[in-house]
Order: C-alpha cells, then structure tokens, then sequence
C-alpha cells in the first residue's frame, strides 16, 4: 500500500494514544474500575486461600497476568467497535492516518492504562498480600503489560465480527474463557486430557500463566520465561497485524 | 489562499461510466459528470438515489467502484487527496467523550503531526470552531451538544485541512432556519474566498437555488447537470422543485414507453 504518510508516524500514533486515554479521563468511573477491580479481586482471592497461602501464590501470581488480558480485551473491543460504528474510523481512514498509527495508538494507550493496574494489583499482592515471589515483580510487570497487548490485540480482531456491543461483550466468553480454562489456572496443563493440553500448548493465555509462574519459582530469568514472553509478544503481534487487516479504507 | 493550488485541468471532479455495486444492487449506473473548481455543486435527489454512495465513491471510502473517477487531478481515493478532500458523512463522525476542541485539536494532529507545528494546529482550530460558530461551545463535551451543535462539529473538522475540495453529505438536516442560512453564508465564503470546490447533497430543494450548479438524481443516474436558472428555463417551471419533479416525471413516462416497446 503506497500512502503519503508512512505507515507509522510517531506524532499520530502519538496523538492517536493521547486522545485515547483523554476519551478515557472524562470517563472517571471506567477508570477506577479498571483500576480497582483487579486489587479488589486479588485481595478477595487472598482471603478465599487463608488456611492455604502456596494456592493463593499459585492463582495470584497467574491472576495477575489474565486480569489486564481480560480488561483490556473488553475495553478494547468495545472502544474500537464504537469506532467503526459512529463513523470516525471511516473518516480517520479517509484522513493521512496509517492504520498502523491507529493501532500503536490504541496499543499505547490501553498498554499506559494496564501498567498502572498492574503496578497497583502487583504491588498489593506482594506488599500487602504477602504473595510470595521468588524472582523479581518486575517481572510480573513486564508479563502483565504483554499480557494487556494480548487482550488490547485480540479486542481490535474480534471488535470487526461485532456488529453491536452486545455481540461484542459476548465475545469475552467465547474468546477468552476457553483459554482460561485452558491455561493451567484451575490445574496443571501436563494433567488435562491430552487433547485438550495439546490445544493448550497453541493458546496465548497458556504461555502467560507460565511465564508469571517462573518467575513465581526461579530467582533467574529463565530459558522457559523468554520463550513464554517471546510467544505472548510474538501472539499479541500476529493478532495485532491480523487487527490491522480488519481496518478497510473502502467498504461497500 | 488556496487558488494558486487549484489543479489546472477543467474538473475538481471528473466521472466517466462511474458504476458502484453494493451486494447485488446497482446504485449507480454509468454516471457521467463533472464537477467545476471553485463552485458549490448540489446533489440533489430523493433518499435511496445513490446521493451518498456518489460522495462516498469520491472521497474514496466506497468500495466495488468501476469507470473513471478523477479528483483533483488523481484517481479517487489516491492517498495524495487524503489531505486535500474534506468529507462529512450524514451522521455525525466525532468522538462524543471528548470536547469539541479535543476533537478538532486529535483530527489535526493527524492532519499537521508534530511538535513544529502546533501553533499552525492550534490556529486552524480556533478557525474552525469560529467558522462553524461554537466559540462559546469549545470546552463542551461533544455528548452533551445538540443535533445541529453535533453536526456542525463534524462540519469543523472537515475544515480543519482547509480542503481544496469539500464533499457534504446532508450537513443542514435537522438544523433551524437561522443556522441553515448561516451554514449557506459560509459555504459561499469558502467558494467565493478560499477558492474550495463544494459538493453538497441535500433533498431539500429550496436550498438547491443557493447552488452554482446542480446534479440532479434518480435511482442511480443523472437526470440533470445544469445551473439552476438553466434548469428552471429549460422545463419552463419556476422553482427549481418543479424542474425536478418535472424531469422525474419524463424520465417515468421514458421508462414506461421503453417498456411498452419491448413487451410484445
């Protein structure tokens, strides 16, 4: 695709980003809810394991990577699906936009956003939670903020099948259910049924729930850990690309 | 300003055999006309005509479109005109979570990006907010504007690039008296000073007498492309309404003979 602008321009991704999170600011609510939610749910969690502090190690640690994964799925495909439908998508695509700009900008912006849930969910649990990490939070930082491009990129693709936000909250379950399950939260993935472990191992959940439990067991980074970063990053890529092709200059 | 930029060829816009299917319909059937630099040209026609179809194939956002199409000078749709074309669709296309200038300062952003050109950014929005006449509305949340405020914001941010060429699609609907009037008084301004080509869709035919030229349609063909007093010379009515209601009714009667004609 030739295009006057390239393909990615700092200053509109930029831009794009910034009107983002200001759509966001005047909507106070959503964002207390984004960011209390999570803390409000590890706290519960810590409670619901009181007599058994290595299961809420075990559930927390990964709770921490599916909760910006989840929110930032549902913030995402709702906030682009309004896009599409009140007509500022067909007209920023009519505009020296790339749809890579919008894209980065919306990939920044709620990446912003779950940096600061996951700073506050990650550091209730270890400081005040008593959750106990042997490698560095800094690590489950990083996992959730993959994690948060993972949900923000499969929101944007799913966001295109909507045709109304009742169809696209529905895609929470459909989507992102199976891979909860899946992902070695509710028990080990080598003790599923083999079929289902197999179709774990190709889901981008698995890999996050494995990667925070490295760091939840290993004072060093592991080989294990870059691989399972390098697939969710890699996951959330693909997805994001596959995103961008929903994005149609023309439509009929 | 922007005269010196006008292309030098005879058309803003130029159609040859401009065809557009959507699913297994035609909406438009091998329209041919042109557009004059410099002039408003209203579109005019029942709803369901193929108005905004035609608007939609010249900015370049309609997809499945065959024959010629030229805008300024390229194809429609080229990337260079991005920047050059104003579009504003029927609805409104702002962000209603944002305040008025929240959304013109985002659409300029992406129309002037940089930190270099802020001052240039902030200038052509306090234009386009003055040109549309919500001063007094700048710091609103756009959810919270009328119909009209709304769709006047939509109509800012098309000016935001001071276009060469600016495609209206139904900008008065739902607008009062007053405001429709202004609305006009600017458009003008815009032709008479800027040197802006405007094509503008209405189905209100009062508002086709303030046109330099109009294209009349009937499902998905051109009836007319005439001025208005050459329209109303031409069938011997006096208002530009009864020239069209006129020519509909000849081209029915055409059709009904054609009809004849090939059944045995």
């Amino acid at each position: 695709m030739s295009t006057d602008a390239p393909a990615l321009s700092p200053a509109r991704t930029l831009a794009t980003a910034g009107r983002v999170l200001r759509q966001l600011r005047h909507d106070p609510r959503t964002i207390a809810l984004l960011l209390i939610v999570p803390v409000l749910m590890i706290t519960l969690l810590r409670y619901v394991f009181d007599a058994t502090p290595e299961t809420f190690d075990a559930i927390g640690a990964s709770l921490l990577g599916i909760f910006p994964l989840i929110t930032m799925f549902l913030v995402t495909s709702i906030a682009t699906l309004r896009e599409r439908t009140s007509g500022t998508l067909e007209r920023l695509l009519a505009l020296p936009l790339g749809k890579g700009d919008l894209i980065a900008g919306y990939a920044l912006a709620f990446g912003a956003v779950a940096v600061a849930q996951s700073l506050l969910a990650t550091a209730m649990s270890v400081w005040v939670l008593g959750l106990d990490v042997v490698g560095s939070p800094w690590l489950l930082l990083l996992v959730a903020l993959l994690d948060a491009l993972l949900g923000t990129a499969l929101g944007l693709f799913v966001s295109a099948f909507a045709a109304s936000e009742f169809q696209a909250v529905q895609f929470m379950p459909a989507v992102i259910f199976p891979q909860l399950l899946l992902c070695g939260l509710f028990t080990p993935r080598d003790r599923m049924h083999p079929v289902l472990e197999a179709i774990s191992d190709v889901l981008p959940m698995s890999y996050a729930v494995d990667g925070m439990n490295q760091v939840l067991t290993h004072t060093d980074v592991t080989a294990d850990f870059y691989r399972d970063i390098l697939i969710v990053a890699g996951s959330a890529l693909l997805v994001l690309c596959l995103g961008a092709a929903t994005l149609r200059r023309r439509t009929t | 300003m922007m005269n010196s930029l006008r292309p030098t060829h005879a058309g803003a816009v130029e159609a040859h055999a401009l065809t557009v299917v959507r699913g297994d319909r035609t909406v438009l059937r091998g329209l041919g006309f042109t557009v004059e630099p410099g002039r408003i040209t209203g579109l005019l026609g029942p709803s369901g005509c193929g108005k905004s179809t035609l608007m939609r194939a010249v900015v370049g956002t309609q997809a499945k479109v065959t024959g010629t199409l030229d805008v300024l000078g390229h194809p429609a749709g080229h990337p260079s005109l991005r920047a050059r074309v104003g579009y504003v669709t029927q609805a409104p296309s702002v962000y209603s979570d944002l305040t008025v200038r929240q959304n013109l300062d985002y659409f300029a952003a992406v129309l002037r990006p940089g930190r270099a050109r802020r001052a240039d950014r902030e200038e052509a929005v306090t234009r386009a907010i003055g040109d549309v006449d919500l001063t007094s509305h700048a710091d609103s949340l756009a959810g919270t504007l009328s119909g009209g405020q709304l769709s006047r914001v939509s109509l800012a941010v098309a000016l935001l690039g001071t276009p060469e060429l600016l495609v209206l699609d139904e900008p008065t609907v739902g607008l009062d008296p007053v405001l429709r009037r202004d609305l006009w008084d600017l458009f003008h301004s815009l032709a008479a000073d800027r040197g802006t080509t405007i094509l503008v869709s209405s189905h209100v035919m009062d508002e086709a007498e303030r046109c330099h030229r109009l294209l009349l349609m009937r499902e998905g063909s051109v009836l007319a492309d005439d001025t208005p007093d050459a329209l109303r010379t031409r069938t011997g009515s006096a208002t530009v309404e009864e020239a069209f209601l006129h020519l509909v009714d000849e081209a029915a009667a055409d059709e009904a003979t054609a009809r004849q004609e090939t059944t045995p």
